[in-house]
């Protein structure tokens, strides 16, 4: 590797990732900070997280987001797999123009967009079908169309460059092609399942604008209570909210990175082993 | 019977695989559209659900046409939806801009540091990413509010003497587009610059090729799929951004995601909501055509 890096190209780096965490870790700061005024420090004090304990309202919110963000993931991972492993395994398929389009425009589409339209779609449907009133189903529906498209987006990658000779080998081996595929393949893209159902996970716990416009009277979710409160301005409460979150988001994910990174290993140091 | 559906699994087995995303998406993502392209020449009149159909039957029991253009009209004669998705469209370059030229230079240096560095790198650069949008927005918001960190720090310092006014600023637009957008530029930027042919630059240096050289002639040509997978990943969702203006930007940063959000929760015009939405779509489907096409191919090689 090219150790006469110049100096400005690594000065770039660290100040942008420095631009990306600093107000992260101010806000965390805040969190802890006896003072009801954002500038001043009033001392160390977990009152707000002790506060946003009491606040039924932000625990109703956040129960109700968890609930929605595990139905959604969990199923966005069921779907988007399916998507994937046809876009991979088969190459040829009425349809399957249309498969692609659909799970990559989720990706770039202006959330906004996708809000409205599926608004409008719920409200038809529950004019022509009398279901579904809006509520944790419709949240659950949308949520599950933009998280399918993230999954099968990064199942895909995965499942490209998974070894095909294996499963061919479990077949020449008698097994029939699902038994090969779930023994063998299935295996192999665990760790892209991984991660693509705590990132379906994460995206649908922070949704704001197609859950505002989805969700009905009685099923507000915890990003719009955080972000009726933070409209109003500064609510000391929200930094704790948010230190909880982020922190709790970050553990999961260097966790999983970690124990995908030494079942990698594993799997690298099994397949020199047996001299493949 | 059960033979028979074992069969049936053998044989189209595949579509087992392939409808059921195939039919949710099209449903859940794609129909949508329709609805709102429907509801969009609803009639004037009629402004609450149930719509018009659009196609209704005469005496004769000929079909024609009953929908109405009123809410295309209407955007174009009200200045707001022109004026702020020209707004949102120029914002959106910009910010799309900055973020290349700040990103660019993270993404290289990333790509030339030893591989264990650049794992740890990615997972630096991805985290953000994966903690609350909205919260983060709020941590940008409380360092520079005119009693925020940024401002008490620099009166402290003496370097001013009156706070300075960053919120609710087309700066704090800015800065929170390129805040919240900027791992979406370094990433795609990073994927194409890791697999560049260093041999190509070595011939280019043995060549006589200066450095700079080098790099203007050899590494920027070959990143330009970086550039525009991250320019695309920016540059479209900035465009219909609504928290950001929502939270960070004045009455001045009228950009179409929050004229649109009003559109629906202020004025209940669900027909010039849904005219203003599918206008906007046409609007970005170049960029999202493109988006799609260095996707695909991607996906081929």
């Amino acid at each position: 590797m090219d150790s006469r890096m110049p100096i400005s190209l690594v000065s770039v780096l660290c100040l942008g990732i420095a631009f990306l965490y600093v107000p992260i870790l101010i806000l965390i700061g805040y969190s802890f900070n006896a003072s009801a005024l954002g500038s001043v420090w009033g001392g160390f004090s977990t009152q707000w997280y002790a506060a946003l304990l009491e606040d039924a309202h932000i625990r109703k919110a956040a129960m109700l987001s968890l609930e929605i963000a595990f139905a959604s993931s969990t199923l966005a991972v069921l779907l988007g797999t399916l998507a994937s492993i046809a876009l991979v395994r088969f190459p040829i398929f009425r349809g399957r123009f249309l498969l692609a389009g659909m799970i990559n425009a989720p990706l770039v589409m202006p959330e906004i967009i996708t809000g409205i339209t599926q608004l409008l779609l719920f409200v038809s449907m529950l004019q022509l079908l009398g279901w579904p009133s809006r509520g944790v189903v419709t949240v659950i529906l949308s949520h599950v169309a933009f998280c399918t498209a993230y999954v099968a987006v990064t199942v895909q990658s995965r499942l490209q460059s998974a070894d095909m000779s294996l499963e061919e080998a479990a077949m020449d081996l008698g097994a029939t092609r699902p038994r090969a595929f779930l023994d063998v393949t299935l295996p192999l893209i665990a760790p892209a399942l991984l991660s693509s159902w705590l990132l379906s996970f994460t995206l649908s716990l922070d949704d704001l604008v197609i859950s505002s416009f989805v969700s009905g009277p009685r099923s507000s979710t915890l990003p719009m209570v955080i972000y009726s409160k933070v409209k109003l301005g500064v609510s000391p409460d929200i930094n704790a909210m948010a230190t909880l979150i982020i922190a709790g988001v970050g553990v999961c994910v260097i966790l999983a990175s970690v124990l995908m990174r030494r079942a990698e290993r594993l799997r690298e140091r099994e397949m020199q082993a047996a001299g493949i | 019977m059960g033979g028979q559906l074992a069969k049936l699994v053998a044989r189209r087995g595949r579509w087992f695989i392939i409808l059921p995303p195939l039919v949710f998406l099209f449903l859940f993502f794609l129909i949508p559209f329709g609805f709102a392209l429907k509801i969009s020449f609803g009639e004037a009149a009629l402004r609450i659900p149930p719509f018009t159909d659009l196609f209704g039957r005469d005496a004769a029991g000929h079909l024609h046409w009953q929908g109405t253009w009123v809410s295309y009209r209407y955007l174009l004669t009200d200045d707001v939806y022109i004026v702020s998705v020209l707004y949102s469209l120029r914002t959106a370059l910009f910010a799309t801009l900055i973020c290349l030229l700040v990103g660019y230079p993270m993404a290289y240096a990333m790509s030339r540091a030893s591989k264990s560095t650049q794992n740890i790198l990615m997972m630096v650069i991805i985290l953000p990413f994966w903690t609350s949008f909205l919260l983060r927005v709020y941590a940008l918001e409380s360092l520079i509010r005119d009693n925020g960190l940024l401002n008490t720090a620099l009166l402290q310092l003496g370097v001013i003497d009156h706070p300075l006014r960053m919120m609710h600023t087309t700066f704090a637009i800015y800065l929170g587009i390129v805040y919240s957008y900027l791992p979406f530029m370094v990433l795609p930027l990073y994927a194409t610059l890791e697999k560049l042919d260093r041999s190509l630059l070595e011939a280019a240096s043995d060549l006589g090729s200066r450095p700079w050289r080098a790099f203007v002639d050899v590494t920027l040509p070959l990143s330009v799929p970086g550039i525009i997978a991250g320019s695309m990943l920016v540059f479209i969702p900035a465009v219909g951004e609504y928290v950001i203006p929502a939270l960070l930007g004045g009455p001045d940063n009228l950009m179409i995601g929050r004229v649109l959000w009003d559109e629906f929760f202020g004025n209940h015009d669900w027909p010039v909501a849904s005219a203003v939405a599918i206008a906007f779509l046409v609007l970005l489907a170049g960029p999202i055509a493109i988006h799609q096409y260095y996707r695909v191919r991607q996906e081929e090689y």
